[in-house]
């Protein structure tokens, strides 16, 4: 790589404009300014992605040879309880996360968009957690939620009331999970939508006002069909987003307690380097690319649509 | 009339009330865990507004039995890595997108955006055996030359892509009539003007890496090569319920940087409502 900037920096040849050759035209060093992306993509994207296709069509494990076993894995992966309990998991989660966020995260800005005093204070409050570490977070929380050590339950002894143990409690520990997720990225869709609602023409607050519209119709009329297309944008990502899901989990919960918080890609971990199953784990992690891969392709029809229904 | 008056009080109060019981929640947690990181371990369960005895001691505790100046300094350097590698070849490839003309250069730029739907998650695993047959496992390299290569550096690409396509060409155009090369057009001239976007870039790429947590937990074994989220996870296993040495531990690794991205917030919100909004 570092020999292509080398030769990139030297000054062209002169009359090479005139004489049309490849080395030193335009096109030369359009190829050689995007290569090392195009290499990684190939490498670090493409390759990967084909050949965990033809991982998960063998057997292979840390040690020793991999064998080719055609559908072995998948047929593995739907008579495996535990995978559809992960798979459970994962939407319950994401069925959790997604409305707790995308509501929040619109009604906060809904709210920070007035220009009220002490704002400021409020936006960096609730953009804190987005730039810290998950990880950081995660150990915060577990904290918190700490049976007898945590906060949540010596505030709650305070009035008497005698705290459940949070992470160990299979009905609560999923709950606990969830909100935490929710509060450290409430933040970023909350950025997203306050640039969204700048955005909006003050000119139809007026027209829809002189209409008679009282605040609550402007909301659902003018405000809302204005900003679809980036609520649109931001639920996906935040369901994609969602899919994905690991270090929370693994640092509060370790997807338990029993099987009641592991979620797809603390499976797919877990598979792959804890068990050094890498055959079944690149299956497992192929059923996620294609639920994202779904997500993705609903995003860019969809938005085209949005797009369209804007102009 | 009145009752305006009244509404407006009340949607005040309302205002005020939510904002207030969000902000709490979020500030809560980060004052709890400075309080405890100055309990006594005696004391843990006992709410006490300011520690007595006041630990400060825990901290030199950590520092003793952890090698944390090594977790920060590899997180540091991985991270300036990252960033500086995902700005120079993203905004190389991103000047190339947007104002040189190659044949294939848009179904390039395509193949490149597909991959941001490309979960890591799912790469990873043919990633690590590669780095193993390369003997690049415990090694710092799959965490600099993966992000870069791959989502971090195709998100820099088309940031950057994005905003040399509203720079005007006459620039160029004067550039390229006074003999320079297009090496030194992006160097002297695209470059310069792109701050804006960089500085974005930076922001956002840098605190990716930081946080960083999968990659690092697949391909570091080694106490002293650990980043600074992997080295938190793994002491979370180790001191069980020592709360007060995690908490330390934990506002040492986080309050520096917040206090550097405080004064960076805005930049940063700019940002992601500038990139998020496409």
């Amino acid at each position: 790589m570092e020999v292509k900037i080398e030769t990139a920096k030297r000054p062209p040849l002169k009359g090479a404009k005139k004489r049309k050759k490849f080395i030193g035209s335009e096109a030369f060093y359009g190829y050689l300014f995007v290569s090392p992306m195009v290499i990684g993509f190939l490498v670090i994207m493409l390759f990967p992605l084909i050949y965990s296709i033809y991982m998960s069509l063998t057997d292979w494990q840390l040690l020793g040879d991999p064998n080719f076993i055609g559908t072995e894995n998948y047929q593995r992966l739907v008579n495996d309880p535990d995978f559809w309990v992960v798979l459970k998991n994962t939407i319950i989660f994401a069925a959790g996360l997604v409305p707790i966020n995308i509501v929040l995260a619109l009604l906060l800005a809904l709210l920070l968009q007035k220009n009220l005093p002490g704002i400021g204070f409020f936006r960096t409050a609730i953009f804190i957690p987005v730039m810290t570490s998950i990880v950081v977070w995660s150990i915060i929380w577990k904290y918190m939620f700490g049976t007898e050590e945590g906060f949540i339950n010596q505030v709650l002894a305070t009035i008497g009331i005698d705290g459940p143990a949070w992470l160990y409690d299979p009905d609560l520990a999923m709950g606990a999970v969830i909100v935490v997720s929710a509060l450290k990225n409430v933040g970023l869709n909350m950025v997203l939508f306050l640039a969204a609602l700048q955005q909006v023409d003050k000119n139809l607050y007026e027209a829809s006002y002189l209409d008679g519209a009282n605040k609550r119709r402007q909301f659902w009329h003018v405000t809302l069909p204005m900003i679809t297309p980036t609520v649109f944008l931001t639920l996906i990502l935040t369901i994609i987003g969602s899919m994905k899901v690991f270090g929370q989990i693994y640092v509060m919960t370790n997807g338990g307690p029993g099987n009641h918080t592991k979620v797809l890609v603390y499976y797919i971990w877990e598979n792959a380097f804890r068990l050094f199953d890498f055959g079944y784990a690149s299956a497992i992690a192929l059923v996620l690319f294609v639920i994202i891969l779904v997500f993705t392709v609903i995003q860019w029809t969809g938005r085209k649509r949005w797009v369209f229904h804007e102009e | 009339m009145k009752n305006k008056k009244k509404n407006g009080i009340l949607t005040k109060v309302l205002f005020y009330g939510v904002l207030s019981f969000i902000s709490i929640v979020m500030i809560v947690p980060f004052l709890w865990m400075i309080n405890t990181s100055f309990k006594d371990s005696t004391k843990i369960f006992v709410f006490q507004f300011i520690p007595n005895p006041f630990k400060w001691e825990n901290y030199l505790q950590v520092l003793e039995s952890t090698p944390f100046h090594l977790f920060y300094f590899n997180s540091l350097y991985i991270a300036i890595l990252v960033t500086v590698g995902t700005i120079f070849l993203g905004s190389l490839a991103g000047y190339a997108f947007a104002k040189l003309k190659f044949r294939g250069s848009s179904i390039l730029f395509l193949c490149l955006l597909s991959t941001m739907m490309i979960p890591v998650e799912v790469i990873t695993i043919p990633l690590f055996l590669f780095m193993r047959d390369l003997g690049l496992i415990n090694t710092h390299v799959p965490l600099i030359a993966i992000p870069i290569l791959g989502p971090a550096g195709v998100f820099g690409v088309f940031v950057m892509r994005q905003f040399f396509l509203l720079v005007p060409t006459e620039l160029e155009e004067a550039a390229k009539l006074d003999g320079c090369s297009y090496f030194r057009i992006y160097w002297n001239i695209m470059l310069p003007l792109a701050k804006p976007a960089v500085a974005t870039l930076t922001i956002f790429t840098f605190l990716t890496s930081w946080n960083e947590f999968y990659e690092p937990l697949i391909y570091i074994n080694s106490k002293e090569l650990m980043t600074l989220p992997l080295a938190l996870a793994l002491f979370t296993d180790e001191v069980g319920t020592k709360w007060e040495l995690l908490m330390s531990a934990s506002v040492m690794a986080t309050v520096p940087l917040l206090i550097i991205f405080f004064f960076a917030q805005k930049q940063f919100i700019e940002g992601v409502a500038m990139t998020g909004g496409k």
